[in-house]
């Protein structure tokens, strides 16, 4: 099972990874192809979180976690990168909006390149507007970019936390539930603006809410206590998924 | 509502009344007390202000025998002291406050800040003593080098005795030390970790996440504790006063003797004979009472402004 159009720029080979007691997630096995929006559903507390984490090691910032198996970008185990280095070509946007409180709205988008260094010619300016326009973000808030970006409604925060993320150009973004801080018509500017960012690069969404999956979503992968029960084409785990546990989770027939 | 709920109503309701008023009061005695204490030492330093007026605050002659008095040389040893002590602890406390907070292991860093908040425990007479058989000859040890190599800073020339304003910094220092470290570092850690998580997520590393995160976060409530700990500095007595060397002079030196507030208090009110002395030493307490008072509430207002309660979608 394969995408012809394109190859498969991150994989989890064998992952497992869990708390010190025991695995969070067992032996997953998942490809996310380039420029196409892989989604990972499944009940709560079956490990969305914990394997998305993984894609860029951020499970490492908690505590006490461990992990085994292999996740390779482009062919590199990122396990034997440098996190750092890591991070800057996978970007993550998290549940709740984090923008940085005690910073302004440009300055939060301009913070990672202030970090990493402009690449380029570019000015900063000219980085921080394309990665607002590219959040959708720009229009509402240009004439104020130097309030803090606290002021902004929570929807707007999150596509500022998108335009933060996309700043430094990573290939991959990761989200983790990015919407479900978030009321329908914030969450539906979110769902359009990753098909439009489709274009650029590779996203990987935890989502809990099944119609966003399968509006948005090419992939889909459904994990159940720790496991990715199927992966497949969004449309054919929402038409005719092959594992039973699949259909009852998607006929909402779970407990 | 049935006739026990209602009786029932009524005792809590008196019960609650009970309450409010007793903690008015005590609430008020406080405020008395201090109030009290605030008159006390203006009734009793008013022979010293009547005589020299304001420029009792830089007059800097203090001659209990031909009765001239003025507060500079304590001020100045007070104010110095404290600046060389904060000079000294904030670095090393907000330094190690990070180093606790973001970088040691939970276990190791929970353990250090125990041993850290023992060291608050310690008597300041204890802690005096230490100054008197360690730092003082350690200061008059090291003092011929400093003397050769940084000479040419009035700062440090002279004679060192051992005794005298750096060794009274040093040992502030050492007493303020622990509630800059403990301070900050219950600070950083209340710092929200997906804020961290945002900046390590954009490739920073621990070093870059403390500068753009944890630090601009904690920012006030780190100044809050340097604040808290300057205020416990212009008023410490024992320890100061056994190292200091007690001499009312001006001089930029580090090393020559000097005098605080806290320390002419401690050794002359009990020996002061003449009114106008015993007044001029009350006027110098009502002034450290000020200045004190000041620096705790900029503290307590510098800890309150820390960006808790920040608005969250
Ligand atoms: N910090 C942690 N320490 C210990 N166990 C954890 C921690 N985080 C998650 N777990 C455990 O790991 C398992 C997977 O958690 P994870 O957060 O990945 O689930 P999830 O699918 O993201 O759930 P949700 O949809 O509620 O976000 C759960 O059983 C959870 O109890
Ligand atoms: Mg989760």
């Amino acid at each position: 099972m394969s995408d012809e159009r394109t190859y498969s720029i991150l994989e989890a080979r064998g992952l497992s990874a869990g708390y010190g007691s025991g695995d969070a997630i067992r032996n997953v096995n998942m490809h996310f192809y380039d420029k196409r929006i892989t989604a990972i559903i499944g009940p709560s507390g079956c490990g969305k979180s914990t394997l998305i984490r993984c894609l860029n090691r951020m499970h490492e910032e908690i505590p006490g976690t461990q992990v085994r198996g292999v996740v390779a970008l482009s062919e590199r185990n990122i396990f034997h990168m440098d996190p750092v280095r890591l991070r800057r070509q996978v970007g993550m946007v998290f549940q709740r909006p984090n923008p940085f409180p005690t910073m302004s709205i440009f300055r939060n988008v301009a913070a990672g390149l202030i970090l990493n260094g402009l690449r380029g010619e570019r000015s900063l300016a000219e980085v921080v507007e394309t990665s607002l326009r590219q959040a959708a973000l720009f229009d509402e808030v240009k004439d104020k970019l130097d309030q803090p970006a606290l002021n902004l409604s929570g929807g707007q925060q999150q596509r500022l936390c998108i335009a933060r993320a996309l700043a430094v150009e990573p290939k991959v973004l990761l989200l983790d539930e990015p919407c479900s801080a978030l009321d329908p018509i914030a969450t539906a500017k979110i769902e359009e603006l990753l098909l439009q960012l489709k274009d650029q690069l590779t996203i990987v969404m935890v989502t809990h809410n099944m119609q966003q999956a399968a509006r948005v979503s090419d992939w889909t992968g459904f994990m159940l206590m720790g496991e990715l029960v199927e992966f497949g084409r969004t449309d054919e785990i929402f038409t005719t998924p092959r594992d039973p546990r699949t259909q009852d989770y998607i006929t909402g027939r779970f407990g | 509502m049935s006739k026990g709920g209602a009786v029932a109503g009524l005792t809590e309701r008196a019960g609650d009344r009970l309450f409010r008023y007793g903690v008015l009061c005590a609430g008020l005695a406080v405020v008395g007390l201090a109030a009290a204490l605030a008159l006390e030492l203006a009734s009793g330093s008013r022979l010293a202000w009547s005589e020299f007026g304001p420029a009792f605050l830089w007059s800097s002659s203090w001659n209990p025998v031909s009765e001239r008095f003025g507060a500079l040389p304590f001020l100045y040893g007070t104010l110095v002291s404290s600046a060389l002590a904060l000079a000294i602890a904030g670095p090393l406390g907000v330094g190690s406050a990070i180093f606790l907070a973001e970088l040691a292991p939970r276990r190791i860093s929970d353990a250090c800040c125990f041993f850290i908040e023992i060291l608050a425990a310690v008597p300041s007479v204890v802690l005096g003593l230490m100054g008197i058989f360690i730092l003082v000859p350690g200061v008059r040890a090291v003092s011929p080098f400093l003397i050769e190599h940084l000479g040419f800073l009035p700062f440090f020339r002279g004679t060192p005795y051992g005794v005298g304003m750096l060794t009274a910094g040093l040992i502030l220092s050492i007493m303020i030390l622990p509630y800059i470290t403990s301070i900050s570092r219950e600070v950083l850690l209340s710092v929200p970790r997906p804020l961290k998580e945002a900046a390590l997520a954009l490739g920073a590393t621990r070093w870059e996440t403390v500068r753009l995160v944890s630090l601009p976060y904690a920012r006030s409530g780190i100044l809050g504790a340097v604040f808290l700990a300057l205020g416990r500095a212009l008023g410490e007595t024992m320890a100061v006063t056994m190292v200091i060397g007690n001499s009312p002079r001006i001089s930029a030196s580090l090393f020559d003797p000097a005098y605080t507030m806290a320390a002419v208090l401690a050794n002359e009110l009990a020996e002061a004979t003449s009114d106008l002395h015993l007044h001029a030493l009350m006027a110098i307490a009502g002034t450290l009472f000020m200045l004190t008072l000041g620096m705790n509430a900029l503290a307590r207002w510098m800890i309150l402004g820390t960006p808790t309660a920040r608005r969250r979608p």
